[in-house]
C-alpha cells in the first residue's frame, strides 16, 4: 500500500522535474512550448550515447543532459524562439508543434526507432524494504534516488524565483517587458537564461526518466499530453503549483493501474476532467495573479 | 501529311509498348513486402527485410526463369496504410505476391486484397492466431501466441508452478496468449489467479508488477511485444521479485534476440517459450546466423528474420513447383503442404489452415562466450496452432 504511494511520488517527482521548464516558458513568459518533449528527449539520448558509447558513469551523464541540453535550449532561443515571442499563440503552438515532429523524425533518423535501454549502476539498482504485510515500503534505490533530486531541485528552483534579484528581474520582465527594459534590466538576456534553464531542466528529467518512462522516438509526443495536464491542473503562477500537479497526476496514475488495472490511464484524464471543469484555471492558482 | 505518317508511327510505337511491357512482365516475378521501416515496429521490419534479402542472395535471383523482383513499401504499422500500399501493389505494380506484415490490424487490413485479387498474402511476422482465418489466400510463416504459450503452460506445472499471473498487453496477441496460456495450465492442474492487461504504450509496469508481487503467485506470465519486453525485466528484477520468490516466464518476444544482449545480467535464467533462438544448435541455423551477421554489420538474426528468410522459400518454392506458370491460385496451392528445414529446425505449412506447424522449443537466458542468448533445453514437436485444432 505505502509502496504504491511511494511509486506514485517518484513518477510524480519525475514529471514535475519533466514539466517545469513547461510551466516557467508559458506562466513567465507567456509562450506555448509544445516542443518541450523534445528537450527531454535529447537529455535521455545524450545520456545513453554517453554512457553506451563512451562509457562516462551516470551521475556524470545527468549533469552533461542538463548542461547540453540548457546550451541547446539557449542557441535555439536565440536563433528560433526569439523571433515568435511577439507573434499570436496559434504561430507559436503550430512553430513548436512543428519542431516536435522534426525531432521526432530526427531522432528516428539517426538513431533509429527502437527502445534505448538504459544500464544503472549497481548502487542505484537495489531495493530497500521495510515492514511487511499490508504495510510492507519496498523503496526501490532508484526511486528514492529520484525523489531526493527532485526535491533539492524543486527547493532550489523555489529559492531562485522568489529570493533572488534575478528572480524578481525575471517577474518584472514578464509582467512588463518594455518598462522593465527601461529600467535598466535586459530582458532579452534574462528570457535566454530562463528559458536555458528551462530545456536543461527538461533535459535532466529525460535522463533520468529514460530508465522509468522508457525512451524511444516518439517520447515527445508521448508524454506532451502529461506535460500539459501538470501544467494546466498545476496553473502556471507558481512552482508549488506543478509540483502538486505532478506528484496527484502521479499517485493517480500508479494507484489507479493498481487497484483497477482494466482501467488503466484513462483514471488521470478522468481526474483531469474534472479538476478543470470544478477550477478551469487550475489547482493552485492566486486569485487576481497573472 | 508528313505530319499524319510521324503521327501514326507514334501511335505504332504507343501500341506496341504495352505489350512489349507485357513481355517484360511476364519474365519478372514481383514480390511486394510490406513491412514497418519506420515508427514503433522498425525492428521489425529491418529483420525481416534481412531476412528477405539474405535468401535472396544465397538462392539467386532468377527462378524458373522468371526475375525476381522485390518491392519494398514502408507502412509505418498504421493498417490504413498498409491496406492503401497492398492495394496499388496489386493495382499499380501487378504483384505476384504480397508478403510481410509486422502487426496483426496490418495483415488483416490486406486481407479483403489478398481475396478479391487471388493474390497470395505471405504473413512473415503478425502472429493473431485468427489472422490466416480471414482470406483463403493467407499463408503464415511466422508463429502464433497461442502455440507458443500452451507450450509455456505444459511445462510450469511440471516444474513446481502452479499458481500464476498474468501480464499481457492489451491487444489481440497479447489476449490470444492469456486467453490460450490460462485455458492450458488449468487443464493441466494449474491456476491463474489474476490476469493484467496492461496499455500498449505504458512503459512504466511498476504498479502492475506491484499489484504481482502481492498477489504472490509461482510464476508471472509476460508477454509484451518485442522491446517493452526489457522494461518488464529491469523492473521485475527492481522490484525484487525473483528475491521473493516469483519466477518470471515469458513467451520469446520478451527476451528478443535482438535486444537480449542489451538486457543486461538481470536476464539470466528467465524461462521463455519460443519457435526460433538465435541459438538453435543446427548446423543449418550456425551457418544462416553467421550469413545474416556478415551481411549485416553482425547484427542479430531474431525470430522476424527467420519468418521472412522462410517466407522467401515458400514462396521459392511454389514458383519452382509452378514452373513459373500460374497465377495466384496455382501459387497459393503450391504453398500449401510444404514441408521443409528451417534454421528453426523442421516446419510445414498445414494444407488445411494455411498456418504453419512447428517445435516450440523451451529456452533459459545464459551467457554463451560472454553474450546472452535463449538456450534451448525442451521441445514441444510439431505444435499446431491451438486457435485451430479446436474448430
Amino acid at each position: 500500500m505505502i509502496t504504491i504511494l511511494f511509486d506514485g511520488i517518484a513518477y510524480g517527482m519525475l514529471l514535475f522535474v519533466l514539466a517545469v521548464g513547461l510551466a516557467v516558458t508559458l506562466g513567465l513568459m507567456n509562450f506555448i512550448n509544445l516542443a518541450h518533449g523534445a528537450f527531454a528527449m535529447a537529455g535521455g539520448y545524450i545520456t545513453v550515447l554517453l554512457m553506451q558509447r563512451l562509457g562516462v558513469p551516470f551521475l556524470w551523464c545527468l549533469l552533461l543532459a542538463f548542461v547540453l541540453v540548457g546550451l541547446l535550449g539557449a542557441l535555439l532561443e536565440r536563433t528560433l524562439y526569439r523571433p515568435m515571442y511577439s507573434k499570436p499563440q496559434l504561430d507559436q503552438v503550430l512553430f513548436s508543434i512543428g519542431l516536435a515532429f522534426m525531432a521526432v523524425a530526427g531522432v528516428d533518423y539517426f538513431m533509429g526507432s527502437s527502445q534505448q535501454n538504459v544500464q544503472l549502476p549497481e548502487w542505484l539498482s537495489g531495493r530497500t524494504e521495510i515492514g511487511h504485510g499490508a504495510w510492507m515500503l519496498g523503496m526501490g534505490h532508484y526511486r528514492l534516488f529520484i525523489i531526493v533530486l527532485c526535491a533539492a531541485l524543486t527547493v532550489v528552483l523555489q529559492l531562485l524565483l522568489s529570493r533572488t534579484r534575478f528572480g524578481s528581474r525575471l517577474r518584472a520582465a514578464v509582467d512588463d517587458p518594455r518598462v522593465a527594459a527601461g529600467l535598466g534590466i535586459n530582458v532579452n538576456v534574462v528570457f535566454l537564461l530562463t528559458f536555458a534553464v528551462g530545456s536543461g531542466l527538461a533535459g535532466l528529467g529525460g535522463a533520468l526518466g529514460a530508465e522509468i518512462l522508457g525512451l524511444d522516438p516518439t517520447f515527445p509526443l508521448k508524454y506532451m499530453i502529461y506535460f500539459l495536464i501538470v501544467v494546466s491542473v498545476g496553473g502556471t503562477s507558481s512552482i508549488t503549483g506543478p509540483l502538486m500537479a505532478a506528484l496527484l497526476l502521479g499517485i493517480a496514475d500508479v494507484a489507479g493501474k493498481y487497484f483497477i488495472p482494466t482501467l488503466g490511464a484513462f483514471i488521470v484524464y478522468t481526474l483531469m476532467i474534472l479538476i478543470l471543469m470544478w477550477r478551469p484555471e487550475g489547482l493552485f492558482t492566486r486569485k487576481g495573479g497573472k | 501529311m508528313k505530319k499524319r505518317v510521324f503521327l501514326s508511327a507514334t501511335a505504332l510505337v504507343a501500341m506496341s509498348l504495352p505489350s512489349l511491357s507485357a513481355l517484360a512482365q511476364s519474365n519478372t516475378f514481383k514480390i511486394g513486402l510490406i513491412l514497418p521501416m519506420t515508427g514503433q515496429q522498425a525492428s521489425t521490419g529491418r529483420q525481416v527485410e534481412a531476412g528477405v534479402r539474405l535468401y535472396m542472395a544465397q538462392n539467386g535471383g532468377t527462378v524458373a526463369g522468371k526475375k525476381i523482383e522485390l518491392i519494398v513499401k514502408d507502412d509505418t504499422s498504421l493498417p490504413d496504410v498498409t491496406k492503401r500500399l497492398a492495394q496499388e501493389l496489386v493495382v499499380n505494380d501487378k504483384v505476384n505476391v504480397l508478403a510481410g506484415f509486422g502487426i496483426t490490424p496490418s495483415a488483416l487490413a490486406t486481407a479483403p486484397i489478398a481475396t478479391q485479387s487471388k493474390t497470395p498474402e505471405v504473413v512473415m511476422a503478425a502472429a493473431t492466431s485468427s489472422i490466416t482465418e480471414a482470406s483463403p489466400y493467407i499463408v503464415r510463416t511466422s508463429f502464433t501466441l497461442p502455440q507458443v504459450s500452451v507450450a509455456l503452460a505444459d511445462w510450469a506445472p511440471k516444474n513446481g508452478i502452479t499458481k500464476v499471473v498474468t501480464l499481457v498487453s492489451d491487444y489481440g496477441p497479447g489476449i490470444d496468449a492469456e486467453k490460450y496460456f490460462k485455458e492450458r495450465l488449468t487443464f493441466n492442474g494449474g491456476r491463474v489467479i489474476d490476469s493484467l492487461r496492461v496499455p500498449l504504450r505504458n512503459p512504466d509496469f511498476a504498479p502492475f508488477l506491484q499489484k504481482v508481487r502481492d498477489e504472490n503467485p509461482d510464476a508471472l506470465f509476460v508477454f509484451v511485444p518485442s522491446g517493452a519486453g526489457a522494461a518488464v525485466m529491469k523492473q521485475f528484477l527492481e522490484r525484487g521479485m525473483g528475491k521473493a520468490g516469483i519466477r518470471l516466464i515469458a513467451t520469446g518476444d520478451v527476451t528478443d534476440d535482438d535486444q537480449l544482449n542489451d538486457m543486461g545480467n538481470g536476464a539470466l535464467g528467465v524461462v521463455t517459450s519460443h519457435h526460433y533462438s538465435a541459438a538453435h544448435p543446427s548446423a543449418m541455423n550456425k551457418k544462416f546466423v553467421a550469413a545474416f551477421g556478415a551481411a549485416n554489420k553482425g547484427m542479430r538474426p531474431n525470430f522476424m528474420a527467420v519468418g521472412g528468410y522462410d517466407g522467401m522459400h515458400v514462396i521459392y518454392e511454389a514458383l519452382k513447383k509452378t514452373k513459373g506458370q500460374g497465377g495466384g491460385d496455382a501459387l497459393l496451392a503450391a504453398m500449401k503442404g510444404q514441408i521443409f528445414e528451417s534454421p528453426r529446425g523442421p516446419i510445414y505449412i498445414d494444407a488445411q489452415t494455411r498456418d504453419i506447424v512447428q517445435n516450440v522449443y523451451l529456452r533459459k537466458v545464459e551467457k554463451v562466450d560472454g553474450q546472452l542468448y535463449n538456450v534451448e533445453f525442451d521441445v514441444i514437436k510439431d505444435v499446431k496452432d491451438p486457435g485451430k485444432s479446436k474448430k
